[in-house]
């Protein structure tokens, strides 16, 4: 496979499909860096022109921005922490010898097959609902008051959904991982006297170590654009408590009409995607080579 | 101390019983070989009494205290596994210190420790990389000096050399040897390889189907085996067996001789036969031939020899040498 000839052929035959990739993704990127220096508001089609840094200044400014950086933050990484955690111990849970081991895996894996909106509305209306959700039956069943999620704890009830939704693909990851763990590494650990924990604390999480990397990375790129579950819920309120920052792009084009100004958000976000991926493979990159 | 005694063991994995009953004493110091055919169930046993399988019968104890019931860290013994089993995130020194550091003794101790088994097993330059950096002999050592930092009441030994090539496991065969010189500490070792068993063992524990068929220095092996199945066994190339004819004249069901008590010639002998594969190894040349009434033997000569394959010849037993055994396989 080294010889020049089958280099050239190789270079020649990924041609178009790395010539398509680049104009799916060159076009819509320079079109928002075009709209994102124009002031464009659908609203007022007749002022159009140059708008110079304006609409990243407007956008920066806005008191909405800082609530949805904190906000993404909370949700990516609260999801991250709970589902890492959870997926470690749930695998640990599945890879023993249970009955019925083979169904109890696939009812762990199902919530991952459900698409984001259909998850965010069996959530809103059949869970967590204050009035006909099954929490709020609980609750009144124990003499208690019902909680309105959306209403007092918005994001944390939207983490609790994206969750429930990634600790599926968090715990699939880790379970495989726990499977490969070598079996004559914990009986030397066994023959070294370590205890169960010291062996978890030594061998089953460096093992693990690589894997969780892996989740990290897969996990980020799609939480931070989650958006189904906060347009179906929670509408982003109340307020801006759970606007992120996809959210607060998608409220400036198409609740504000204003073009310009939802360009300008998006190159921003894509700017710190950007920055948060250059680490998180960096990151990945040092786990890997170990 | 290192006294390690086994009484009626027996172990079944479900409805399969790999080890019927085993009765064995091996004394403080010794070095004994667990070697048999694959699926003997020699690993079993090290096993077992590492304390990685749980018994279904019987007793192991050690030093006089029944350790039948106690976890594989309560036994002190340290086991070399055919794997290594290094921990691959950890450095040569973590590796070699984790038994110590399970053991709970302080950082000083430790170093102290590991600074001389990495010495006396060459490793000092390479205590910081990680076992992912090392030759599969040095891994070896690796593993053999995380067992030999605890001072273990005996070390227990599964196919160490199996995954190195030919040159390094002659030369690790020597140093473990040597190893057991030097700390006088018992050690059980199982292979397959019944070359390793008689250079190494002070006595052999030769397994077949769970059971010890003979037990006894390698010597003893060689010159008065019990019976056909240990004849058979050891020795390299194989004992040659003849029955019928043969046979009944030394007063015996089958008789058996070693490839190196044979005599070749080309002019007379005992059996005429045709030689179908001629193996000159420089020092010795081993033949193949094929008889006319008696099967194909083995033999075993001077590297001089000049005969070939195709060759007509007559081999003969040095009848002083000869191996009678019984209907039941056992020896006369």
């Amino acid at each position: 496979m080294a010889t020049k000839h089958t280099k050239t052929l190789s270079r020649l035959m990924n041609l178009p499909a790395i010539g398509l990739l680049f104009i799916w993704m060159i076009v819509p990127l320079t079109m928002a860096i075009y709209y994102s220096f124009q002031r464009y508001n659908l609203l007022k089609p007749d002022q159009r022109g140059f708008a110079g840094w304006f609409n990243y200044e407007f956008f920066i400014t806005d008191p909405a921005f800082v609530a949805a950086i904190i906000n993404t933050i909370v949700l990516v990484g609260g999801v991250l922490l709970i589902t890492i955690i959870g997926g470690v111990l749930l695998g640990l849970l599945l890879n023993q010898a249970i009955v019925g081991r083979g169904i109890v895996r696939i009812l762990f894996i199902s919530p991952f097959f459900v698409m984001p909106t259909v998850a965010a509305l069996v959530w809103k209306n059949m869970l967590m609902h204050p009035i006909y959700g099954m929490f709020a039956e609980i609750a009144r069943f124990f003499g208690g008051t019902p909680i309105d999620f959306f209403a007092t704890i918005p994001l944390l009830s939207i983490v609790i959904i994206v969750t429930w939704q990634w600790l599926p693909f968090a715990t699939l990851i880790l379970l495989t991982a726990l499977q490969s763990l070598d079996q004559e590494q914990q009986e030397a650990a066994d023959m070294d006297g370590a205890s169960a924990f010291a062996k978890f604390r030594y061998i089953t999480l460096p093992h693990l170590a690589r894997a969780m990397t892996v989740v990290a990375l897969i996990e980020t790129i799609f939480l931070l654009s989650i958006f189904a579950e906060i347009k179906v819920t929670t509408n982003g309120g109340p307020g801006t408590d759970t606007t992120n920052l996809p959210y607060l792009v998608f409220s400036r084009a198409l609740q504000h009409f204003d073009v310009g100004g939802a360009s300008a958000g998006g190159i921003i976000a894509v700017i710190l995607a950007n920055i948060v991926a250059i680490f998180l493979i960096r990151a990945v990159g040092k786990n890997l080579e170990a | 101390m290192g006294n390690i005694v086994l009484e009626k063991v027996n172990k079944c994995f479900g409805d399969v019983e790999v080890i019927p009953s085993v009765d064995l004493d091996i004394k403080d110091g010794e070095f004994v070989v667990f070697v048999g055919p694959s699926g003997c169930g020699k690993s079993t046993l090290l096993r077992l009494i590492a304390g990685l399988e749980d018994l279904t019968g019987g007793k192991i104890i050690i030093d006089g205290v029944d350790v039948s019931d106690s976890t594989p860290a309560k036994r002190e013994l340290a086991m070399v596994f055919q794997s290594y089993a290094l921990y691959p995130h950890m450095t040569v020194r973590k590796n070699i210190a984790f038994p110590l550091k399970m053991a709970g003794m302080d950082q000083a101790e430790i170093d102290k420790k590991v600074e001389a088994a990495a010495k006396s097993l060459n490793l000092t330059d390479y205590l910081e990389r990680t076992p992912g950096l090392l030759s599969g002999g040095q891994r070896q050592r690796v593993a053999i000096g995380r067992a030999i930092v605890r001072s273990p009441s005996a070390f227990l030994f599964d196919e160490p050399l199996s995954n190195l090539d030919a040159a390094l496991r002659v030369n690790m065969r020597i140093e473990i040897t040597d190893l057991h010189k030097e700390l006088k500490t018992t050690m059980i070792y199982v292979t397959h390889d019944q070359v390793e068993a008689m250079t190494m063992a002070d006595r052999i524990v030769v397994l077949q189907a769970g059971d010890v068929e003979q037990f006894g220095s390698p010597l003893d092996l060689y010159n008065k085996p019990v019976n056909r199945f240990v004849a058979g066994f050891i020795g390299s190339p194989k004992m040659n067996f003849a029955t019928g004819k043969d046979a009944e004249e030394f007063n015996a069901h089958e008789i058996g001789f070693r490839p190196e008590h044979m005599t070749v010639s080309t002019t007379e002998g005992r059996w005429k036969g045709v030689v179908s594969v001629a193996e000159h190894l420089g020092a010795d040349t081993f033949l193949h031939v094929k008889t006319e009434n008696a099967g194909t033997f083995v033999t075993r000569s001077d590297g001089e020899l000049n005969i070939n394959y195709g060759d007509t010849v007559y081999v003969s037993p040095n009848t002083d040498k000869i191996y009678r055994f019984g209907a039941d396989g056992l020896s006369l």
